[in-house]
């Protein structure tokens, strides 16, 4: 016999067991979702920082040995990873956002490195061979929970006094200083947030993988982390979040063209540096500006409206 | 005097920009801050508005000390100003231009805005019907959604003045706001001047527009080589021979060659 009900529970099952085959990829679309954002949010104030790998590295290691050696529960070790990144951010912030443009990026490489090798020596984590046996406790839901909290707070803080405050920074910082805007605090603030978002997801990530490998928060990462802003868009909050999902779908998708005569590792390789290649030639402004949701406005190719602004101008 | 600057240098390697200027600007005046190029005068209103530092000297604003000041807390005492080379915010509308340009008035905090307080949507309304009001008055309502970078070049510095105005200032340093206008542009400009300065706002001008100075300022103070040559009115500043050979030029009289 079959009711409204079986059909429900049939969905539920459905759900389940397509979690229970994808859940890797969906917890790891949702960190590096978060990832992310704790980089759109220095680059909203127009900062190109590089050091969210560090302080994710820095979440990752905090949260593990609070839990492994101080039995705390999984949300103090959030909180305290998340803190002692921010923490950390401050004194770094203060002399380094004095730095604009590539030379910022560049300060912030060399903090992440800094970062990582501290760990590779820290005998106490692990050395080299970081920290292993984190207890399991991170749920998908925790990571979609605290995506929800983000994406929330990024809304509301578009039309904000402090929104509106950093918009104006990135766009031209001494005009902003001239509105009364404190250009210092904001970007010091803007800094030390990204990188409490930045420790989150390492917490997160810790106690979802088993263990911390201090090699996982080196450059390779920082540039992960660019590259979700990059190609979702860094205009608006929803683009590091379309960009941390097709970056990270991408190679699973690959996977499974097996039959196409695509072979896992170099193949995939090349057709994710090919993907991110169109994207950065043809949507300089990430795959978000694909919806451009503006009444009376079609979506145009950027690279042929910038062709249309030139010709219009002479 | 609202405003007093007291011999206020600065210099850039060799060059002394200003060097030496004292000169005060009174309550509810519209004051001329003329010269030839490099007098000095885009430097001066950098100086009072905290871009720059000044080397030696003090400026004052109603007897408050502004030269040690960050430029922001210039801009929280009421100091604002607009930019010789247009500098608004060109990726915004012209509306949320002005949105930035109240900053200092928005009170509700990013956490009020979290829980979605009433006090912060009240006053989210009063301050938007405010700015729309201030596109109206500076002669632009209506241009208040497109972005800024589209408006034609008059209204550009039209909405800078009107992003300076959203504070509710009580001095504002206008930065040659008639630069690349035709003349009956710089007439309009000169009567949105006037009738501000009607509303009780001092204004202190730089302009290469002389029949604009000329026509709109009570007070002029004329700039040559970072120093101050000459302060009167108007009609003074036209007749002093020291003015007429330093910038407004020489009449040719018979006999020269």
């Amino acid at each position: 016999m079959c009711c409204g009900f079986c059909g429900r529970w049939g969905a539920m099952n459905w759900l389940t067991e397509f979690y229970n085959q994808n859940s890797t990829i969906i917890n790891f679309i949702g960190l590096n979702a978060i990832l992310g954002l704790s980089l759109y949010i220095t680059l909203s104030a127009g900062l190109l920082s590089l050091a969210n790998a560090g302080f994710m590295g820095i979440g990752a290691y905090t949260g593990a040995l609070l839990t492994i050696h101080q039995h705390w529960p999984l949300w103090g070790s959030l909180l305290a990873g998340g803190l002692m990144a921010a923490l950390l951010a401050l004194p770094l912030g203060l002399p380094v956002l004095r730095l604009r443009g590539v030379f910022l990026a560049i300060a912030t490489i060399g903090f992440g490195e800094v970062v990582r090798l501290f760990f590779i020596n820290w005998s106490f984590a692990g050395g080299a061979l970081g920290i292993v046996g984190v207890p399991q406790e991170t749920r998908w839901w925790h990571i979609y929970l605290v995506l929800l909290a983000l994406l929330f707070f990024f809304w509301r803080l578009r039309r904000s006094r402090m929104g509106y405050a950093l918009e104006a920074i990135r766009q031209d910082e001494p005009a902003a200083r001239t509105m009364g805007i404190n250009t210092t605090f904001y970007k010091v603030l803007t800094f030390v947030l990204g990188a409490f978002i930045a420790g989150v997801a390492g917490v997160l990530q810790a106690h979802l993988r088993f263990i911390v490998d201090p090699g996982d928060y080196g450059f390779a990462r920082a540039v992960d982390i660019l590259v979700y802003a990059v190609v979702g868009g860094m205009n608006i909050f929803i683009g590091p979040l379309l960009g941390a999902g097709l970056i990270t779908v991408l190679p699973e998708v690959l996977r499974h063209m097996k039959s196409w005569g695509i072979q896992p590792g170099p193949d995939r390789q090349l057709i994710n540096g090919v993907v991110l290649l169109l994207v950065i030639l043809f949507l300089p402004r990430g795959i978000v500006s694909l919806f451009d949701w503006r009444p009376g406005r079609r979506p145009r190719w950027p690279l042929f409206r910038r062709a249309e602004t030139r010709a219009s101008r002479t | 005097m609202l405003l007093e600057l007291e011999d206020i240098g600065r210099s850039f390697g060799g060059v002394h920009a200003v060097d030496g200027a004292s000169f005060a600007v009174s309550q509810g005046h519209v004051h001329g801050l003329i010269g030839p190029n490099g007098a000095g005068k885009t430097t001066a209103i950098n100086l009072i508005s905290g871009l720059l530092r000044p080397q030696r000297g003090e400026i004052r604003l109603d007897g408050q000390r502004l030269d040690r000041l960050p430029a922001y807390r210039i801009a929280e005492l009421g100091v604002r100003r607009t930019f010789q080379s247009i500098r608004l915010f060109p990726g915004m509308t012209a509306l949320q231009n002005v949105t930035v340009g109240q900053h200092v008035r928005r009170q509700a905090s990013l956490f009020e805005k979290l829980v979605f307080s009433r006090r912060s949507a009240s006053e989210e309304r009063l301050l938007q019907a405010d700015a729309e009001e201030l596109l109206d008055r500076t002669g632009i309502g209506g241009r208040g959604d497109e972005r800024a970078s589209n408006l034609a070049y008059g209204d550009q510095r039209r909405l800078e003045i009107a992003r300076a105005l959203a504070s509710n200032p009580r001095l504002l340093l206008l930065d040659e706001p008639a630069a690349g206008m035709n003349q009956s542009e710089a007439l309009g400009l000169g009567e949105l001047v006037r009738r501000l300065a009607a509303g009780g706002l001092t204004i202190l001008l730089v302009e290469h527009n002389v029949r604009l100075v000329m026509a709109v300022c009570d007070r002029i103070t004329v700039l040559d080589f970072g120093k101050v040559i000459a302060n009167g009115t108007p009609a003074e500043i036209s007749a002093d021979p020291a003015v007429i050979a330093a910038y407004l030029g020489l009449e040719p009289t018979a006999g020269s060659e």
